[in-house]
């Protein structure tokens, strides 16, 4: 899948962002193309979260640019960055367990039966069925509250929210932690299936670099508030990236023997 | 099971509908919750009859009118209180609210504003002190339970001032007094219109939806875009006013205006008989019908102890009991929610 250069979505330029002394984001800079699905990795601290924040409007940068649609633009607030097309989905996931499948994935958005204030439910149940069906989440029913379903369900629920509006980029912010194996298969397969459908670009901040590679278009590493590398997914490998990872380790290890 | 397919096999048409198995789970779920408001009902009955056994005074016309004058106001109070507690926060000062309202009716109809409009006036001016609730807790951040506690000294501190701690007679205008609440059943009816009225809101418009949420995730509901704050604002002005609604028909009731009416009693008796109704103190969960049948239930309680010549102190002894089973309940039922064993 090679994208011309005109298809980048969403590019950040020279980012730097500081917490009074303490500099969080040296200089990144990264791009997103069109339909592809990005790999931010990185360890803990690296900046990941820092970057997602600035990038989804919760957080100003000190300095650089971003860009969406080769526009220039400065991200005011999450609903600012929402309206430009950017969703985000929080390791928190928002969603309330008390109320059901479709109730959250209309939350804020319900159909009413206008001018009459009162919820068309099952318009809602409908369209919820449909477009979980479309994206390939299966779960038992569209009815049972949010609460009584898996951790892997959930996220799955999460997802296919922010995507069911006009969201053109989307972050996910560690999709797959704390999920054994087969639920994080699971949402490995609905990214895949987002992926193949190519018209919503995913930056996509993980861990494992074994499912970032099985997903991923392209694998960017971010250490020490900067980007240290930027690969094709086919052209780089665990060992590549777990180097990169003990060389930082290993550096550490002197001044760590010296206290 | 979740089960994410790939597109190509994952046609709408060719997926097999597994609903069958859900609809059970989630039919299942919704007897259970529904059972919150049969098994309270259930509670009720078996009341009403134990006490008509007991009492040849219980199944007359005049005791069921007691029965329902205890329910009436109370379970008015008990359905702003349901939609504050879903929204996670509470009402300490509608009794005081009860107290007060009924005084502004009748001074501002002393100034020689008509009845009606003075009834408005009151009203509004409860709506008004419920903002007062909502922007103090929501502004600075302080939990309803003592922002509240201090608005309930606040208001009652009012009443006995302008009231000089003397009851009124209330103003007399015929039929607005009767529809108002001296009517026999007006207050019970309007008690049964508002229950339903305010069920249809909480559970099929939007207002309702966010107030869930709002207690269900607070922070995600904010994610969401919805503004928590004002669906919690809106929540203290509903308490407030339906709480001055109350006191002013109650005191059209008995035809006096008591500073003394309502206070702690009738403000713990809403929030009991919502709880045990089923509605849940952390938020989140609850029903208007619920609150409602709990309020019956704990209304037919009184007034059976009352005729039985059972002490007062008992009565309280078994409200405290029933409030301590009814929250381990909620416990139990939000454990069982969640799928967490």
């Amino acid at each position: 899948m090679e994208h011309p250069q005109s298809s980048i979505v969403l590019r950040a330029e020279h980012i730097v962002k500081k917490y009074g002394p303490v500099t969080a984001l040296s200089d990144v800079s990264i791009r997103l193309q069109k339909g592809e699905v990005l790999g931010l990795l990185g360890d803990n601290g690296a900046g990941k979260s820092t970057l997602i924040k600035i990038l989804t409007g919760f957080l100003q940068p000190t300095e650089g640019k971003i860009f969406v649609n080769e526009q220039e633009v400065r991200l005011r607030s999450v609903t600012h960055a929402r309206s430009l097309g950017i969703e985000t989905v929080y390791q928190d996931l928002a969603l309330v367990n008390e109320m059901t499948v479709y109730h959250n994935m209309f939350l804020n958005r319900e159909l009413t039966y206008a001018p009459l204030p009162l919820l068309n439910n099952r318009k809602m149940r409908e369209l919820a069925r449909q477009h979980l069906d479309r994206i390939g989440v299966r779960i038992p029913s569209v009815n049972s509250t949010v609460g009584r379903l898996s951790g892997g369900q959930r996220q799955a629920i999460a997802i296919a929210r922010a995507v069911s509006t006009d969201a053109r980029i989307l972050l996910l912010d560690e999709p797959l932690a704390a999920m054994g194996a087969k639920e994080g298969a699971l949402i490995l397969q609905l990214i895949h299936n987002l992926r193949q459908m190519g018209n919503i670009s995913i930056i996509m901040i993980a861990h494992n670099y074994a499912q970032v590679l099985e997903v991923c278009d392209r694998v960017n590493m971010l250490q020490h508030g900067t980007i240290t590398l930027d690969k094709k997914a086919q052209d780089t490998s665990l060992d590549e990236l777990n180097e990169l990872v003990m060389r930082e380790y290993r550096l550490h290890l002197p001044q760590a023997n010296n206290h | 099971m979740a089960e994410i397919a790939r597109p190509e096999t994952a046609a709408p048409q060719i997926q097999p509908p597994s609903e069958k198995s859900t609809t059970f789970w989630s039919r299942l779920g919704q007897l259970f919750i529904r059972q919150r408001e049969g098994s309270i009902l259930v509670v009720a009955i078996l009341l009403l009859i134990y006490f008509g056994i007991s009492s040849s005074d219980f199944i007359t016309l005049q005791n069921l009118r007691v029965i329902s004058q205890y329910l009436s106001a109370t379970s008015i109070i008990a359905v702003g209180e349901v939609f504050l507690l879903i929204c996670g926060e509470i009402d300490l000062s509608v009794g005081s609210m009860f107290a007060l309202a009924p005084f502004i009716v009748y001074f501002v109809n002393q100034a020689g504003i008509p009845l009606w409009l003075s009834i408005i006036v009151a009203l509004l001016a409860s709506l008004a002190l419920g903002a007062f609730n909502g922007f103090v807790t929501i502004t600075f951040k302080i939990p309803s339970l003592i922002s509240t506690l201090g608005t309930q000294f606040l208001l009652i501190g009012i009443t006995l001032t302008i009231s000089g701690g003397e009851p009124v007679i209330p103003p007399h205008v015929g039929s607005l007094n009767q529809i108002m609440g001296a009517g026999p059943y007006s207050e019970l009816i309007w008690a049964i219109l508002i229950a339903i009225f305010f069920q249809v809101v909480l559970s099929f418009t939007r207002w309702g939806m966010h107030t869930f949420a709002t207690g269900g995730n607070l922070l995600g509901a904010s994610e969401a875009g919805v503004n928590v704050n004002r669906i919690k604002m809106i929540n203290f002005m509903l308490a407030a006013t339906l709480a001055g609604l109350a006191g002013i028909m109650e005191g059209f009731r008995i035809d006096s205006f008591d500073p003394g009416a309502g206070g702690t009693t009738i403000m713990f008796n809403a929030v009991a008989g919502a709880v045990i109704g089923g509605t849940a103190l952390m938020g989140g969960v609850g029903t208007v019908i619920g609150a409602f049948l709990g309020v019956l239930a704990l209304s037919i309680l009184n007034d059976g102890f009352t005729l039985l010549g059972v002490s007062a102190y008992t009565y309280d002894i078994i409200l405290g009991l029933a409030i301590l089973v009814a929250m381990i309940l909620n416990l139990r039922l939000s454990a069982w929610r969640e799928g967490r064993s």
